[in-house]
Parts: C-alpha cells; structure tokens; sequence
C-alpha cells in the first residue's frame, strides 16, 4: 500500500524494455543503422508521451526522473532569466523545495505560501504574491503525502494573465488523475516513469513551446541542447508505454481504487479509535489517503507493520530515512506534532485487493492499541 | 544480415548476464529504496551491493561512490560541484580534446565569468604537461582531464598528471567514460579526486553512470532533492540500472585481467591490415598509449561520412568522429587539436571494438573496406 513511493512494472512495459534493449542498442546521435533504429525508437517515444499529457513531440524532453525533472524546470527557468522572484507553496516535494531554497542563496527571490487546513493553496494568495518581477510559479498538482489536488486551472490562468511561468511538479498527479496541458495550459511539467508502473531512472519535463530554459546538464546537445547525455532509450520507450497505458486505464482503475481506498479509509475510521484524515476528501487522488493515529508514533506502526507484511509509509520515501514528522503536514496543514508524528500514508494501486485491506484491518486495531498502550507506559 | 558493430566508443550492447541481474529489479525487487519497509530495504540491499561492486573496481570505499544518470551528468556533477564549493576560484583547467560534455560546459562557464585554460595536445594528442604546469595558479578551483578519449584513444598520463596537481592541493577530475573497462583504474595508485563513469560504455544499460568522490573533496550536489546518496545525488535511485552497472564493473574486472589481450590484438590487426592494403592511409596518433580497443585512421580524398554509409549499406557500423557531434560537418575539434590536415581529418574513420568482437568480423572489414576506399578516392580524384 505504498504506490506514491514507486509502482512495480507493467508487465507490458517490461515486454517493451525486453524488445528494445535487444532490438535499440544504438546510440541515437550514431548515423548507422543501429544508431538510426535506436532514434527512431527514442521519438516514437517522445510521440507517445507527449500524446498522453495533450503535447507536441518537440515539447518533451526526457530526463533522469521527476527530481531531475524538477531541478531542470526551476534552475533552467531562473538561470534563464538571471534575477527575479519566485512563487510556491510549503508543501512542495523536497525537490522543488530545495531548489527554490537553492536560488535562494543565489540571490533569487523566494515567496513560500502556505495552505489552508484542507491542503490547498489559495490562488488569491498567488495573484496576491505576484511582483513585477515574478518569473515562475510552482505548485504540484497533487501532493505525495495527502493526495490533495491543487487548483492548478486556477493558477494556470493567473499565471497566463501576469505573463509569469507555471511550472507544476505532476510526478503524483499522472496516471491518478487526467493531466492535459491543452485543458490545463501549464507551461513546465515534470512526471516520473516508476509512479506509474514504469521504470526507475526515466523522466520527462514537458516545456511549452517557446518557453525558454537554461540547460542544466551541458554536453553533446541531446534533447535539443536541453539535457545533455546519452538517451536512455529503453527507459524512455518503457516510459512511453507506461504513459500509453496510463491514460488508456484511467478511468477505469480510478473509479475501482477509489472505492477500494474509501473501503480502507472508512475501515480504519471505523475501527481505530481516535483516528483522523489529513487534508480535505473531497478533493484527492484516487488512491490516498493520510491517517493520523493519535498517540502513536508512525514509525514504529510503520514496522510493525511491516512485520506482518504491509509495505506503508509514515510519509514520503524520500524523507522516510528521518525520524522527523512531516513538514507538509505540520508547517503546511496545521496538523499538532503529535498529529503529524503519527500520521500513515496508505496509497493503493493497480495490484491492490480488498483482501489485502481485510487481512491490514485484522491487525491493525491491536497493533495500535499495544503501541498507545506501551508509549502510556514508558 | 547480421550487422558488425565496430561503434562501441559511441555505444556497447547490454551484456546479457547485466541484463539477467537487472530483471529482479524490474519484477519483483521494485520497491523504493527509500522506504522503510521490506520492499524498500530489498532495493537499498542491492544499491550496496552495486555500489561495494563498483568500489572494488576502482579500488576505493563505498561511500566515495556516487550513482548517477550518466557520463554526463557525472562530469557536470563534479565540474560544478566543486566550483560551488569554491565559489571565490574562478580558474579551470582542462584540454582540448575533452568530451563535449567537459568542454561545453567550460564554454559556458566562461560566459559566467570564469576562465578557462585549454591546455593543448602535441600531434599524437598527448597533453602538454609543462603548460599544464605552468598554467596552476591560486585560484584554479579544477582541472578536468579525460583519461582515454573517445575519438581516438589516446591515454592522457594521469598518474603524471596527479604528481603534478596533487602538490597544489587542487582537486583533479578525470573523465573516464573511454577508460572504464578498458584499462585498470586504482584509484589507491592513481589519486585523482573524482572520476566520471559511464555505464552504456561497458555493457552496462544506458542512463546510469556514477561519480567517485575522494573523501575529503568538497563538492556541492547537483541535483538536490530528497537527499538520495548521501545527499550527493537526489531522485529515486534506478535500481536496476544500477544492479546492472555493478554487474557490468565484475564482467569488467574479469575482462581486464583474460579478455582485453584478444582486443587488443585484433584491434592491431585490423588497424595494420588496413594501413597495409589502403595506400597513403594513416592512424591518428601513435600506436602506443592509446584504449586498446580504438583505432582511428585517416584516408586521402575520402569524406569520412561517405565511408561510413557505404559501411552500413554493408552491416558494418564505424563512425566518423565522437558519435555526440556526428550530426556537424565541422571536423572533430580532437583532430583539429592534433594538427591532423583539414582534408585528412574529413577522412578519419574510427573503429571501436568490445569484448564481443569476433576475428571474422575483422577479416570481413578487412576485405569490405579497401575497395569502398579506392572507389571513393578515384571518384573525388575524377570529380
């Protein structure tokens, strides 16, 4: 129950990797024939995620990841214009923050809104927040410890208005819920191939024609000078049918995860005493859901857990390596550091059961009751 | 028909035992190896492994081992981390027949207020190590150095090169994306600071390399994030590729010790089985010191891209230069530092073989090449 931190492969797309790592050696900058075959492979692949967000081929440009993904649309976009301002939110992935933290200490200006109890950003805040010389705005379009969506429509448009960058760090969003930069005119979008059943090691930032980036990895000039470095070829085509499945499968799995989440949630609810949702459930990805079990300390239920065979996460896998409670939920919810200490992360997927839910209730309540009866102790 | 793949500077075939060691990890280890869970330890267990693989190869600790999304972003990684983490030195050193990778992003730093030396290379592309000497000031904050280049082989003397540095106490990064797997790498013997891997370069999967950082150099991370190796390297690890280039560093090390001999041979014998049946032709550089895979000859009034497509019309795959730049008309910038002649640098042919590379494939360039080379030049010699 942990598919905000990484999807196994589709079956599917390990066929592709299979066929293209034999088929695709060639490096795609070679004139030769396999050189040629492994290019045309790479913009076949391009094709198909561009077509999965609503893009244009020439708007994609593969990377290592989502975090790459990031750091390349933020850098590149202040390194592009020397100086200025930038809007986001204090419930950002660790690499939008810390980049935005980074040009701080570079002279940039940094404006860091908060969010209400719900888990949104105001898109008054942000109009309100821009400055003449605001050059971007970053906001996620939905949030890997909650799920909240943000209204990111809104902001696409205040953005659009002020002739001011919007980048959004879709990496949880894609292949949840449907991400259309026609729909939604974004101008920078960084999604991630292993959230949604495609490998690690592959990203793609998607830049809106004429949107001028700084590239960030200098080099052979790959990826129209943008990225630098040998393509991955085979992580992008597995990338691409991830995308191609992603968007195909949408509706469908959305409404069945959906039911399976609420199914786990009103469970937990029910069952657990004295256990809260974070964030508003109106508005989240299909598959999340964040539980605060007062009084315990997510740590160790994550353990425990863990014992009996249940992959969850106290919050995202990134900062999991801490022992520290979450920065979006504490700074960025409100949520008291008791609250937030024993908040849990469930995040179900294409391969989750409702047995799997009913095997985690029959646990769970002793499992908690022990952990607040033992900490009562001590 | 079977294609002869004499391109592998540019790129290498996965080896098929790297592949089988990534298949778990792209099934059923998929998990984050950031999470606390089983799943997620399962991953990090196999990034140890990977990376315990990677230090016995180069002979350092583990945690002087940074995986990364390439060759690329390794020397960009080291380049700029270093230079933020001395932010009042504005002076790198580097050569001219660097990667592009090495070389661009100088180029570009220069317009960020930094300057660059260029140190030059004698006719058979060996660096100039007094001017390299001459050219270490106060505030030099980098020298990158390439260990074998990738056009035409040519091994630069790091161990030299790090007992001229080493005194200054200026950090020295050495680009070996062409060494790795091709010659021993000790980074006890030879004490560089940092050195760029790649893995496509030798049988490894495309997209993951690594950076080795001597403990002690001060280096800013590059991508930052979730603080991913050690908060060298932020993003979510490529398992896989990173279990694979593990396994490409063991094939390697057996490599080096039983099988690089037999390149080396059959390099040698396609290189002096041309420059004997192909009048006026010539190698770029001298025969020693150089990759024992490489080979880089140049041919009278031929245009080297014109061999080359009469060379895949046949299944044969070669290239004309670095395959980074191969989409210009300019001459390669290594030749061009080598003062090879305009018309002979148009003509240059490399061939780079692997491990997989098989004595007939040899012989069958050997009979296919002269004739395209003689039809060429009396075509240009008539037109």
């Amino acid at each position: 129950m942990d598919y905000n931190a990484t999807t196994p492969i589709r079956a599917e797309v390990l066929d592709v990797v299979n066929r293209v790592l034999h088929r695709c050696f060639g490096n795609p900058s070679s004139v030769h024939l396999p050189g040629r075959e492994s290019k045309a492979c790479l913009e076949d692949a391009r094709r198909k995620v561009a077509g999965s967000i609503g893009a244009e081929a020439s708007e994609i440009c593969f990377t290592s990841g989502g975090s790459e993904s990031n750091n390349l649309a933020i850098k590149g976009a202040a390194a592009a214009r020397q100086s200025g301002h930038i809007i986001t939110t204090c419930i950002e992935h660790s690499a939008v923050r810390r980049s935005c933290r980074y040009l701080e200490s570079q002279g940039f200006a940094v404006t860091c809104l908060p969010v209400d109890m719900g888990g949104y950003v105001e898109p008054g805040a942000i109009a309100a927040a821009i400055r003449p010389d605001t050059l971007l705005i970053t906001v996620m379009w939905a949030n890997n410890e909650t799920g909240q969506i943000q209204p990111v429509e809104d902001i696409a448009q205040i953005a659009r208005r002020s002739k001011v960058l919007f980048h959004t760090d879709a990496v949880q969003a894609f292949g949840k819920i449907a991400v259309d930069v026609k729909r939604v005119p974004v101008d920078l979008l960084s999604i991630s191939g292993h959230k949604f059943y495609g490998p690690k090691g592959v990203g793609a930032l998607y830049i809106r024609r004429g949107v001028e980036l700084s590239p960030q990895i200098h080099g052979g000039g790959q990826e129209t000078n943008l990225r630098s470095g040998t393509e991955n070829v085979v992580g992008a085509a597995a990338m691409a049918e991830a995308c191609r499945l992603a968007v195909k499968d949408l509706e469908g799995d959305s409404v069945w995860i959906a039911k399976l989440r609420d199914l786990l949630e009103r469970r937990i609810l029910e069952e657990v005493p004295d256990t809260k949702i974070s964030g508003d459930p109106s508005r989240r990805v299909p598959n999340t859901t964040n539980i605060s079990f007062r009084g315990v300390d997510a740590g160790r239920l994550l353990l425990k857990l863990d014992e009996r065979g249940f992959a969850i996460s106290g919050a995202s896998a990134c900062a999991s390596g801490k022992n520290e409670p979450s920065t979006v939920l504490m700074e960025g919810m409100g949520l008291t550091q008791e609250e937030a200490m024993g908040a849990m992360r469930f995040s179900l997927g294409r391969y989750s059961q409702e047995a799997h839910i009913t095997k985690l209730l029959k646990v769970l309540p002793n499992i908690v009751r022990d952990l607040r009866l033992s900490s009562a102790r001590s | 028909m079977k294609s002869i793949y004499l391109d592998n500077n540019a790129t290498t075939r996965v080896a098929p035992e790297v592949f089988e060691a990534m298949l778990p990890y792209l099934t059923e280890y998929y998990g984050n190896p950031s999470s606390l869970h089983r799943a997620g330890s399962r991953a990090a267990g196999a990034i140890k492994e990977a990376r315990e693989k990677a230090a016995a190869f180069l002979h350092c600790r583990e945690q002087e081992v940074t995986f990364t999304g390439g060759g690329t972003e390794s020397n960009n990684a080291a380049i700029r981390g270093v230079l933020e983490a001395e932010p009042d030195k504005r002076h790198i050193i580097t050569s001219t027949t660097e990667h592009p990778s090495v070389l661009e992003l100088c180029k570009h730093l220069e317009k960020k207020r930094y300057r660059v030396t260029y140190i030059d290379v004698d006719e058979a592309g060996q660096l100039n190590l007094e001017k390299l000497a001459e050219s270490l000031t106060e505030d030099t904050a980098i020298v990158s150095l390439m260990w074998g280049n990738n056009e035409t082989g040519v091994v630069f003397p790091i161990d030299d090169i790090v007992q001229i540095v080493k005194p200054h106490g200026i950090p020295l990064h050495v680009d070996a994306v062409q060494a790795a797997g091709k010659i021993p790498i000790d980074t006890r013997m030879t004490e560089v600071d940092l050195l760029a891997v790649s893995g496509h370069k030798l049988h490894a999967p495309k997209g993951v390399g690594l950076l080795y950082v001597r403990r002690g150099t001060r280096l800013r991370p590059f991508i930052i994030g979730g603080g991913q190796e050690k908060g060298r390297r932020s993003g979510t690890e490529n398992v896989a590729g990173v279990v694979g280039l593990g396994k490409a560093f063991e094939l390697a090390e057996s490599y080096l010790t039983s099988g690089v001999e037999t390149t080396r041979r059959l390099r040698n014998r396609l290189e002096s089985g041309i420059l004997s049946k192909i009048p006026n032709a010539s190698r770029n550089g001298v025969p020693e010191l150089r990759l024992p895979n490489t080979s880089s000859l140049n041919f009278e009034n031929v245009e080297g891209e014109a061999v080359l497509l009469l060379l895949d019309e046949i299944g044969i795959c070669a290239s004309s230069g670095s395959a980074c730049t191969t989409g210009a008309v300019e001459p390669s910038h290594v030749l061009k530092a080598m003062r090879v002649p305009p018309e002979r640098a148009h003509g240059s042919i490399r061939f780079s073989l692997s491990r997989y590379t098989m004595l007939d494939e040899v012989e069958c360039v050997l009979k296919e090449l002269p004739p395209i080379i003689i039809r060429l030049s009396r075509l240009s010699a008539t037109g």
